[in-house]
């Protein structure tokens, strides 16, 4: 039920943020994360930042889905 | 690290998932995704087109617009027709068609707004604030549905127009939660659930901590999954292997973005201006506590009181089988109406016009 | 002279005399053009004649990229490049809501003047009304083209064969995401800008090695998803796409990402999709990317017997999807 796209934060202003997907702007909102930096990756959702990616994260299930070796068993 | 997209649509990686998938030659099961955005997905990346015969997938409710009962677009529409009111909407409500109390097919958004209403398709319900801002003689009305990803933007919106005294700014709430809705189709036995594929933004809201209780309540496992080929392919095939394991938990497999406690700042918003109550699911019926209803607090934002509307339950068209799919408990092709009289031209139920609806994706993707 | 287009414009009088002179005449400029008549008179050389009508009706008339005029010569051009014909003359109606800033007609004018050179077509004869405010969104303009096929060159949506390659010469989606961003409220910068091109001169090209060729179709409205589902229920076969084949760019993805839009309904105006045997398919493919209209050319499916009338794709994982004709306009989407 939830179009999501994450994108990274090239410019934080008061209660906003300019986000870049894929070489396209978009300024959103960040009202409700506690808080951004630039550099970070976000989840945005109808114009709103909804959640941090966290990046350590993202390699880990990248590698996990690469190895794949858990599945592999079945 | 790429993009967070391409690094999960990889080509290499996909193409492994999906032989695995094929080959699966355990024991018959049946899975629910609950989210309509995945099952889109699943029929995007022709993921369906790979399932073996022993993984079921059945699609569940989670299509906001889907399960909105009829009364509501009826409501939306008549608002519209007023000279006042400028409505405010996803592209997703427009093609709907309103049904009127005795089961006949009404208009949609689409064809009011041809005929002159003001109807205009926002991105976000943000970009309302500014209409409502430029247009201070006239009422704004935002057409509120979708789950709890949605519903924190929409109460920042509310908290907004009352903070800047935008009095003209209006929400019509539809909204609805997962977790109640859940417990009723655990208990279904005629759907017969084994594990369920859990909704990966709705849960970066609401955090896993509730699935918990599904699988220990009702035995049934789950997997919280993203919406990229890899995040689904991988979830479906570590939820079959549960099941033949019999090992009831809840995995999170979209940790970058998914943690258990959610994201609080969100729920507290949404806590702030929301309140629950029950709600009709379309095709369901009542679930107690799975609506959401805008707290007495802010009433002057809330469009069922501004315009004093009723909320009245009336037929559903004739030979629809909406209902029976959104449990998963029929496919589109089960119903008379699929791709003759209900085509997504000319739509009957809210499945085929809904842009993630189950119907609207068979039609759409499947055939082959 | 006043600065914006009046009725009086409309009236036949001096103020319409004035207007064609000094704007029309004086940037479409030729030969033919100034014979003055009610009708243009020439001798068109032998052989099969093509000939084709189009309407633009644009909003908003200037975009990143081109304007309406320059898109109703292009569009125009192509349906005759696209018909196997090398187009030679033109008309354009021009639909005028009052209202309209003078120099704006003028820079369409000067565009299409331009975009007609580029092409070596002529803009034989035209014809000017002007409406009430309302009665038109700025500027509407109706065109007409007439071409002639070289002997050898026989082209159409019923003649793809199964085992033909098809190719689309460059990224898709361009246009139609270049339009969206314009409208309001979007919020959404980017560097994309419409394709909008003239296709004739590549096409002649390609002629120039082969004429082995099944089907020319520009995927301007619905897409290339739209356009290839023509052709197949046209031709009675089935096309196989490879998703990973697929030019699109970056840009293009990122808004439809955001919208929850797809690049395979996104319209283009100077993209063309070419079917034609596997045997010549190379070559051609080679002369289309020397083009600076075809430099991002790829073979993206093949066409096959079954499932007739059908578009069917193979996605990143290895399944299958079919792709279906575009219903409605695309909306944003939340879901």
């Amino acid at each position: 039920m939830c179009l999501g796209v994450p994108g990274r934060v090239v410019k934080v202003l008061d209660k906003t943020g300019l986000v870049e997907i894929m070489g396209v702007s978009k300024e959103v909102s960040t009202e409700l994360l506690k808080e951004v930096k630039v550099g970070d990756y976000v989840l945005i959702h109808a114009g709103c930042a909804i959640q941090v990616i966290d990046e350590e994260e993202a390699v880990n299930t990248l590698q996990l889905f690469s190895e794949l070796k858990e599945l592999m068993n079945e | 690290m790429n993009n967070f997209i391409d690094d999960f649509r990889n080509s290499e990686i996909a193409r492994k998932m999906g032989s695995m998938l094929s080959s699966y030659r355990g024991r018959p099961v049946t899975i629910m995704e609950v989210c309509g955005t995945h099952t889109m997905a699943i029929f995007r990346y022709g993921i369906r087109a790979l399932l073996p015969d022993g993984i079921r997938l059945i699609s569940g409710p989670g299509c906001p617009v889907c399960v909105t009962p009829s009364y509501y677009v009826h409501a939306a529409v008549t608002l519209s027709q007023r000279d006042d009111v400028i409505i405010t909407t996803f592209g997703d409500m427009m093609r709907i068609p309103a049904t009127a109390g005795d089961g006949s097919r009404g208009e949609s958004l689409l064809s009011r707004k041809a005929q002159g209403n003001d109807i205009r398709i926002v991105y976000s319900p943000l970009d309302s604030l500014k209409i409502a801002a430029e247009n201070p003689g006239k009422k704004v009305v935002f057409l509120s549905v979708g789950f709890e990803t949605t519903v924190p933007v929409i109460a920042l919106s509310v908290l907004k127009a009352n903070e800047a005294g935008l009095d003209n700014f209006s929400v019509l709430s539809a909204n609805k939660t997962v977790p109640e809705a859940l417990k009723v189709l655990s208990v279904d036995s005629e759907i017969g659930v084994d594990g369920y594929l859990y909704p990966g933004h709705v849960s970066a809201i609401i955090g896993t901590g509730f699935y918990d209780e599904i699988a220990e309540r009702y035995g049934i496992p789950g997997i919280v999954a993203g919406f990229e080929p890899l995040d689904v392919m991988h979830a479906i095939i570590s939820l079959a292997s549960n099941i033949n394991n019999k090992k009831i938990v809840v995995e999170n497999q979209y940790c970058r973005v998914v943690t258990r406690e959610g994201n609080p700042v969100a729920l507290e918003k949404m806590n702030e201006v929301f309140e629950a109550r029950d709600a009709v699911w379309r095709g369901i019926g009542c679930i107690p506590g799975s609506g959401l209803q805008v707290r007495d607090k802010y009433s002057k934002h809330d469009a069922w009181k501004v315009f004093d509307l009723r909320q009245e339950a009336g037929n559903e068209p004739k030979g629809c089988l909406c209902g029976e799919v959104l449990k998963g408990k029929r496919t589109p092709k089960d119903c008379g109406l699929f791709g003759k009289a209900c085509t997504p031209e000319n739509p009957v139920g809210s499945c085929m016009v809904s842009s993630e609806g189950t119907c609207a994706a068979y039609y759409k993707y499947g055939g082959i | 002279m006043p600065d914006i287009i009046t009725l009086a414009h409309g009236s036949g009088g001096k103020l319409t005399h004035n207007l064609i002179n000094d704007i029309f005449a004086r940037h479409l400029a030729n030969d033919i053009l100034k014979q003055g008549d009610d009708a243009a008179r020439f001798d068109l050389p032998g052989g099969r004649t093509a000939f084709t009508t189009d309407s633009f009706v644009i909003s908003p008339v200037f975009f990143r990229g081109g304007d309406i005029g320059k898109l109703a010569v292009c569009g125009t051009v192509n349906d005759l490049a696209a018909s196997g014909a090398s187009p030679l003359y033109l008309t354009c109606g021009f639909i005028i809501e009052e209202g309209l800033p003078l120099d704006e007609l003028e820079r369409i004018a000067a565009s299409m003047g331009h975009t007609a050179k580029e092409c070596g077509v002529k803009i034989v004869a035209g014809d000017t009304k002007v409406v009430q405010k309302g009665a038109a969104d700025k500027l509407f303009i109706n065109t007409s083209g007439i071409g002639v096929i070289a002997s050898g060159i026989e082209v159409s949506g019923s003649y793809a064969k199964p085992g033909d390659r098809v190719i689309v010469t460059g990224n898709i989606g361009d246009h139609g995401c270049t339009i969206l961003l314009e409208r309001e409220g979007l919020d959404i910068s980017s560097d994309i800008q419409s394709d909008c091109a003239p296709l004739n001169s590549m096409l002649e090209e390609v002629f120039s090695i082969t004429s082995d060729i099944h089907v020319l179709r520009d995927p301007t409205r619905g897409g290339l998803a739209t356009t290839l589902n023509e052709i197949a229920v046209q031709s009675g076969v089935g096309i196989q796409l490879y998703e990973n084949q697929i030019p699109v760019r970056d840009e293009v993805r990122g808004i439809c990402e955001l919208l929850g839009m797809d690049p395979l309904y996104m319209a283009n105006e100077g993209k063309m999709i070419v079917i034609a045997p596997e045997g010549p398919a190379d070559r051609i493919l080679e002369i289309l990317r020397k083009n600076r209209y075809g430099m991002n050319s790829r073979i993206i499916g093949e066409v096959v017997k079954a499932p007739a009338g059908r578009v069917v794709m193979k996605t990143v994982t290895g399944g299958n999807r079919v792709v279906d004709m575009l219903v409605g306009d695309q909306l944003p989407r939340i879901c």
